[in-house]
């Protein structure tokens, strides 16, 4: 149970795979679309819609450009309920201190909470190495989890399976690590949630520690909260002696009050519900329920980095509700594997660079290019990060990062000014296409949607043409046209 | 240096040049509209989640409770306020003996109409969360008063330092497809029981 995404290729390789993978594209289709029209009638619901983005947003941004009385706020205020606070500046660290909790306490299993968090740093692949198993107890990442797979989406991370491709995995898989899948287990999802009951609960029953992140941290109170569905959050958060909690830099906000914008914002726009089913709120020990023994490991992991990029850094609103992905034309025909990361989609094009930096690899600086940046995802995000914004910034980070050897995109950006700078050279550079236009219709391969003849690859424009198609120039441009026919009299 | 200055450390130097001051613009609703009739709009939103909802008077409670067990093995908190006849009442009993038990019997906190949830502060009446989280059907009895139209209403009444408990129907997933399938880890049943 390894699978990772080092070594994923760039972006647009990464894409060509998943395109050619029709059950893919069919299973995302229809979850994309269903997740779109939930989402917009629970917003249409709300007048205020408008109004609780702009709180959301400036909510985020004050805690954000205050991080660090905000965390010495959230620090006190947790060691006062009862805590004990950890600060991980790295994966290693965060990994390590959760590891070594789980040893003082001798234990050879952790059960989990969904977390996007301890995905990020890889924690299951880490205890895995110190003889520490760590079961995922979300439907979806169980999942993920037994079918050797990798997360594609961040609220729903097996939105590629189909229900057949779940009741193989669970017939094949659960035996090896549990209680098995009933035998004559049908892919109806009630019998797919049920079998996930039975599997989960003797794991929960006997669990001593569990591993969660949080949605939100109150800097105030020290209050955490978890946002969820299933109730095997509340499982883990309630049923264990200890709870260790992953918890990004970026999720703490400033009071308790500021929860009743997030607890709106975020299930409508995430499951696309009024409120998800369950969403359970602690404030370090209660003595007599719950865990006795409350750990919060405060990660940076780049969010630092993130913080310092004057444009970038209102990614750090992301509240994780993956509206940006269900929106987007890209991800919904890509996938959410072809973006190498636990953060696809949009969030993940910008987030990804800005936490682990541009320059760094050429995975990483072709995120920035996995759009079209129509800007559905900025109309969607419920805190309003312009994504589009950043994107356009870090293409341009990306640039800077590869100088001095100029990019052809840039040449040709150069060539057009030249060109549309004097009608004369136009005019010569318009024959010149159209006799290119002429060559290109017998040497075509295929027509594009609009009925248009398309060229799907040019030899001199590899980058540009491999990920997308390109009309073949007329034979005749319209000023030649304009001039042979006497604007159409003739 | 320790983690926590290191972070701390660039925390600072990224923000260099940055105006800590912003503005929270709260122009969002704090308070329901007074046309609205909540509880009708509570009750109509926590069916609309495939809980049953029955409404009563003050002096149906106890047999609306009854009814709605229909003969289930039940736990119920200290200092439940309505007698649930042959109820265990919880003295800390551990998770494996409350997964023997079919039923739970609380009180709430708080209700919020305008999305259908009950919430839990685990005072009184309501236990400890493990109680209202193990057994298969939950029984939840809401007093009118308790009602209020929107989310901000609902958490100016909650008390940070209580740990709460949202509940919106029953335990449900959208991870299949992602249509929702009611009946995962928590209570499978919920029923709210809607006084006055």
């Amino acid at each position: 149970m390894s699978a990772t995404f080092v070594g994923m290729p760039a972006f647009p390789e990464a894409a060509r795979n998943a395109l050619a993978d029709a059950q893919l594209r069919g299973n995302l289709a229809l979850a994309t679309r269903t997740i779109r029209g939930k989402r917009l009638r629970v917003v249409g619901e709300l007048p205020d819609w408008e109004e609780l983005r702009l709180a959301g947003a400036a909510l985020k941004d004050s805690a954000l450009l205050s991080l660090d009385s905000s965390l010495e706020r959230l620090e006190a205020s947790l060691t006062a309920a009862g805590a004990t606070v950890h600060w991980a500046s790295d994966a290693a660290e965060a990994c390590s201190i959760v590891a070594s909790v789980a040893r003082d306490h001798g234990v050879d299993e952790v059960v989990k909470v969904k977390s996007m968090a301890t995905q990020e740093i890889e924690l299951n692949e880490h205890l895995a190495a110190e003889g520490i198993a760590a079961w995922e107890t979300d439907l979806a990442e169980l999942i993920v989890q037994l079918g050797d797979d990798l997360p594609s989406h961040i609220l729903v991370p097996a939105i590629h399976r189909n229900r057949a491709e779940i009741r193989e995995i669970f017939l094949r898989r659960m035996a090896d690590v549990g209680r098995p899948a009933p035998a004559d287990l049908t892919d109806e999802p009630v019998e797919l949630a049920n079998a996930a009951r039975l599997h989960l609960r003797e794991k929960f029953l006997r669990a001593k520690v569990a591993v969660s992140g949080a949605n939100f941290a109150v800097a105030d109170t020290g209050t955490l909260v978890v946002v969820e569905s299933e109730g095997n959050g509340r499982m883990c958060l309630t049923l264990p002696d200890v709870l260790v909690s992953v918890v990004g830099i970026e999720k703490v906000v400033p009071t308790w009050q500021d929860l009743e914008v997030f607890l709106q914002l975020l299930p409508r726009s995430s499951t696309g519900e009024r409120m998800n089913p369950y969403t359970s709120t602690w404030t370090g020990v209660t003595p007599g329920d719950g865990p006795q023994e409350v750990h919060v490991v405060l990660l940076d992991n780049g969010r630092t980095r993130a913080l310092a990029d004057e444009v970038g850094r209102q990614a750090l609103r992301c509240i994780r509700c993956s509206a940006c992905l269900n929106v987007c034309p890209v991800y919904e025909r890509t996938g959410g594997h072809a973006y190498g990361s636990v953060y696809p989609g949009p969030i993940g094009a910008i987030l990804n660079p800005l936490l682990r930096g541009v320059g760094e690899s050429d995975q990483l600086d072709s995120l920035p290019y996995a759009s079209s940046l129509c800007g559905a995802c900025f109309e969607a995000c419920p805190v309003r990060i312009d994504i589009p914004s950043v994107l356009v910034d870090l293409r341009a980070k990306v640039v800077d990062a590869h100088r001095p050897s100029a990019k052809p995109e840039a040449a040709a950006m150069k060539a057009a000014a030249w060109s549309f700078g004097s009608g004369s050279r136009l005019g010569v550079l318009e024959r010149a296409s159209g006799v290119f236009g002429g060559l290109a219709s017998r040497m075509v391969r295929r027509r594009s949607t609009s009925g248009r003849t398309a060229l799907s690859r040019l030899p001199f424009a590899g980058a540009w043409t491999g990920a997308r198609d390109l009309p073949a120039p007329p034979k005749e441009s319209f000023r030649a046209w304009w001039k042979r026919t006497d604007g159409g009299r003739r | 240096m320790s983690a926590r200055d290191e972070i701390l450390g660039r925390v600072r130097s990224a923000l260099v040049g940055a105006s800590p001051a912003v503005e929270v613009p709260r122009g969002y609703r704090t308070r329901g509209d007074a046309s609205v009739d909540v509880l009708a709009l509570f009750a109509e939103r926590v069916a609309d989640y495939r809980a049953d909802v029955v409404r009563c008077s003050p002096d149906e409670v106890e047999a609306m409770i009854a009814g709605a067990l229909a003969g289930a093995r039940a736990v119920v908190p200290p200092e439940l306020g309505w007698h649930v006849p042959d109820a265990v009442v919880d003295t800390g009993l551990s998770a494996l003996e409350l997964d023997e038990l079919d039923a739970v019997v609380t009180a709430a906190a708080v209700g919020i109409a305008e999305t259908g949830t009950v919430v839990l502060d685990h005072g009184p009446g309501q236990g400890r969360r493990a109680l209202s989280l193990v057994p298969d059907l939950h029984v939840c009895v809401v007093l009118a008063e308790q009602v209020v139209a929107g989310v901000p209403e609902g958490v100016a009444r909650l008390d940070p330092t209580r740990p709460t408990t949202w509940i919106s129907g029953p335990s449900a997933t959208s991870d299949i497809e992602l249509n929702r399938v009611e009946g995962v880890h928590g209570p499978r049943r919920l029923v709210v029981v809607l006084v006055g």
